[in-house]
């Protein structure tokens, strides 16, 4: 028995030595594969659609780096999959698309390289200023702006004409024409609150000059009720409660319907806004027209920012030099920018393409052939700076999303919403172990 | 029974003098050889997990600080944590009302096909079992656009015919609703289950029943329903463990009222949005293991009450 087992294990050690040699074997291998001077491989995440053309075009330039493109799903979902291979430190990408929003959730835990040493901040005064600071912290570069989402107004000219109602030019004026088209045609509203969109609230915020957030390393100010936060609460309870706008979820398909049928007489939306609701909302083709968001002092020209990426290369990208060149590449080189704006519909934010003729003076038919670009491309020009994310916005939104939700059913105000959501998100930072002055 | 494959085994193998005491051997083996595909899975797949979850709890990771050993920390914040609770006891409501309604359903249904009073049988069994071959976010998202407040077809026709909108997806409705769908869901399985049993149960006992001037409802009442009552308490079983873990539909629905359905409307849809929203996969994994709690409470008292009342029986 003691002999058995004894040769057993003989026979067990000796296949552990061949499986150890195998495994190192294997190790050596690749460790020389990736410290060969061959084409580096790039592995590439992004779910824009059709960008797979602008990867060809690079790989077909490109002889010395080849990239290799995945589709690993749209916002939250790429993100858990990206935190996922992290925490794996297993199949990272090495450049991945980041909204700007989300850049400072990514650089608080170290997952993105800083790629001013790869010549980087080189191609800064290409880009629209305000892109720039939102992917860049002082000298350090974490990713390269792709697309944009300066916020701008689109409504219903054919509702407009209808009930005499004039385009507002401040939110005083659109709150008295909403009020007008309340009491012509009850069921019309001038807009849809969408009240548990983050994204969309927050650009609403930047505008009113809200600046929630201030990150200095592990030390956080939070100010989710601050004075430009609590305008806009103010500002939509009072429209709320007079029951000129509504409050639907948005990016549904009751709401898609809404917008095709004449239910909102505006949208308050961003650069890409036209073109995608050109998709969802194909019926009712000709009837919008873009203007500049209202103000909320006249004579003044304030814009925010709702949406947009980044190309951005991952601390743990074997190749990073490589990476960057791609992420430069592909929001830079003059090809593959015409074709992320006009095969992806992408609102671009590097300054000669948002100025070449073929991009400011294109027609939409959409909006009964009016050239929207201008409008927003005078909003990009006009989005307030030194706007801050906080490193946990995933959070941040679904606390928004909750509370301000909460507000829109009556069970709670917008302004104690707002202060509900400062108290969570403080509580929150706190827990995290950051200090929160 | 394993033994018996043993044999047969052995008989059809060698049979050499020194093979014996290796075919003993081998015959020890067999049982684990026939179990290793499912134990394999079970263990990757479940085992593993459950103790890298078990794990994971007991630690806390920060966003500033890192990971660091902190025992039932986790645990005490879940079990006083208003937002699982709510979620818990919200499901208790919804199990309640939707358990007996779809159990109820479907002890109907099955009893009306096994009677073989409804014309068409095949049709039946297929039509009601369909709706469980739908995947859960599939049903979700056509209920989803049934119930749309303005331009789904129910309010539409509510329009139409002058009536007020039927507000499905608000404070009130939205539990009903879902129930709604989860019925819609799993009624036909559950048939399917007390339909198999009804087929076992022996002709002669019916018509016993009936040769003693039995009616039909009464037949049903007193000799069927007993005979099957251990397939239905089966069923029960696994729709208060399927009620307690609810996600697909509210975690669907929440994109058209997400003012309603809050992070915590279900356990675990408030697990789901602990670890992937919040980051907090350490606390997530607890929540997770309280839950897992509460359903072994509720199965294994649900089973001591039923029991108890079958004993008296």
């Amino acid at each position: 028995m003691n002999l058995r087992r004894l040769a057993g294990s003989r026979w067990l050690s000796g296949r552990l030595a061949a499986v150890t040699a195998i495994l190192l074997l294997v190790v050596l291998a690749t460790g020389c594969g990736s410290s060969n001077k061959g084409p580096a491989t790039i592995l590439f995440w992004s779910w824009v659609p059709g960008i797979k053309d602008e990867v060809k075009l690079f790989n077909d330039t490109h002889k010395d780096v080849t990239v290799k493109y995945v589709n690993a799903g749209q916002g939250a979902d790429e993100y858990t999959k990206l935190r996922t291979a992290l925490k794996a430190n297993k199949g990272v990408p090495d450049v991945v698309q980041i909204e700007f929003q989300f850049i400072p959730s990514f650089t608080q835990i170290d997952a993105l390289a800083d790629i001013s040493k790869y010549g980087a901040n080189d191609v800064k005064q290409d880009y629209v200023g305000w892109t720039w600071d939102q992917v860049s912290e002082g000298d350090k570069v974490y990713a390269i702006p792709q697309d944009s989402g300066p916020m701008a107004l689109l409504y219903r000219k054919d509702i407009f004409d209808k009930y005499g109602l004039k385009v507002p030019k401040t939110w005083d004026e659109f709150a008295s024409e909403a009020a007008k088209l309340h009491k012509a045609a009850p069921d019309t509203y001038m807009t849809d609150f969408a009240a548990s969109d983050g994204g969309w609230i927050t650009g609403l915020m930047w505008q009113a000059g809200s600046r929630p957030f201030e990150v200095n390393g592990t030390k956080v100010s939070i100010n989710m009720d601050d004075p430009g936060a609590m305008k806009v609460a103010n500002y939509w309870q009072g429209l709320i409660d007079d029951g000129t706008v509504s409050t639907d979820p948005d990016f549904t398909n009751d709401w898609y319907a809404g917008l095709g049928k004449g239910k909102y007489a505006t949208w308050i939306t961003a650069g890409w806004g036209p073109v995608f609701l050109k998709g969802v909302a194909a019926k009712s083709s000709g009837k919008w027209r873009a203007a500049p968001l209202p103000q909320w002092k006249a004579g003044e020209n304030v814009s925010a920012n709702w949406g947009g990426s980044t190309s951005a290369v991952t601390a743990a990208s074997e190749n990073p030099e490589a990476a960057t060149e791609f992420a430069i590449w592909l929001n830079h080189n003059q090809k593959s920018v015409n074709m992320l704006t006009t095969k992806s519909n992408l609102f671009p934010t590097q300054k000669s393409r948002l100025n070449s003729p073929d991009f400011k003076n294109a027609p939409l038919a959409f909006a009964g052939g009016q050239k929207v670009n201008q409008v927003f491309i005078q909003a990009s020009d006009h989005v307030d700076k030194g706007f801050e994310w906080s490193p946990f916005q995933d959070y941040v939104y679904a606390q928004l999303a909750e509370k301000v939700g909460a507000a829109a059913k009556g069970d709670t105000t917008f302004p104690e919403a707002m202060h509900k959501v400062q108290s969570s998100v403080t509580g929150y930072a706190k827990d995290q172990g950051f200090k929160v002055h | 029974m394993v033994s018996q494959g043993a044999q047969s085994t052995k008989g059809g193998g060698e049979r050499t003098e020194a093979g014996v005491s290796g075919g003993r051997r081998r015959q020890a083996a067999i049982p684990y050889v026939f179990l290793a595909p499912f134990l394999i899975l079970f263990v990757t797949f479940l085992i593993l997990p459950l103790a890298y979850a078990l794990v994971i709890s007991v630690y806390a990771d920060k966003l500033v600080g890192g990971n660091v050993f902190v025992g039932f920390e986790n645990y005490k914040q879940a079990l006083g944590d208003p937002g699982f609770w709510d979620g818990v006891r919200r499901m208790i409501y919804f199990g309640i009302f939707q358990v007996p309604v779809m159990l109820g359903l479907a002890l109907v249904f099955a009893l009306l096909l096994d009677s073989g009073a409804a014309w068409f049988t095949t049709l039946f069994r297929l039509g009601f079992f369909i709706p469980y071959a739908v995947p859960s976010v599939v049903a979700a998202l056509i209920w989803g656009y049934l119930y749309g407040p303005t331009f789904g077809p129910f309010s539409q026709l509510a329009d139409y015919l002058g009536l007020p909108t039927p507000a499905f997806l608000s404070d009130t409705w939205m539990l009903p609703s879902i129930a709604n769908v989860v019925t819609w869901e799993f009624t036909g399985y559950n048939m399917i289950i007390m339909y198999a049993a009804l087929q076992a149960v022996p002709r002669e006992v019916r018509d016993a029943g009936a040769v003693d001037g039995a009616k039909p409802w009464q037949i049903a009442l007193y000799i069927r329903i007993p005979l099957i009552f251990p397939a239905i308490l089966l069923t029960a079983v696994f729709s208060i463990i399927g009620t307690f873990q609810l996600f697909n539909e509210p975690s669907v629905l929440q994109a058209l009222a997400p003012g309603v359905i809050t992070d915590h409307y279900t356990p675990n849809l408030y697990a789901y949005g602990l670890a992937f929203t919040n980051q907090e996969y350490n606390y997530s994994a607890a929540v997770s293991f309280a839950l897992g709690a509460v359903v072994v409470v509720f199965s294994y008292v649900f089973m001591l009450v039923t029991n108890r009342r079958e004993v008296r029986a």
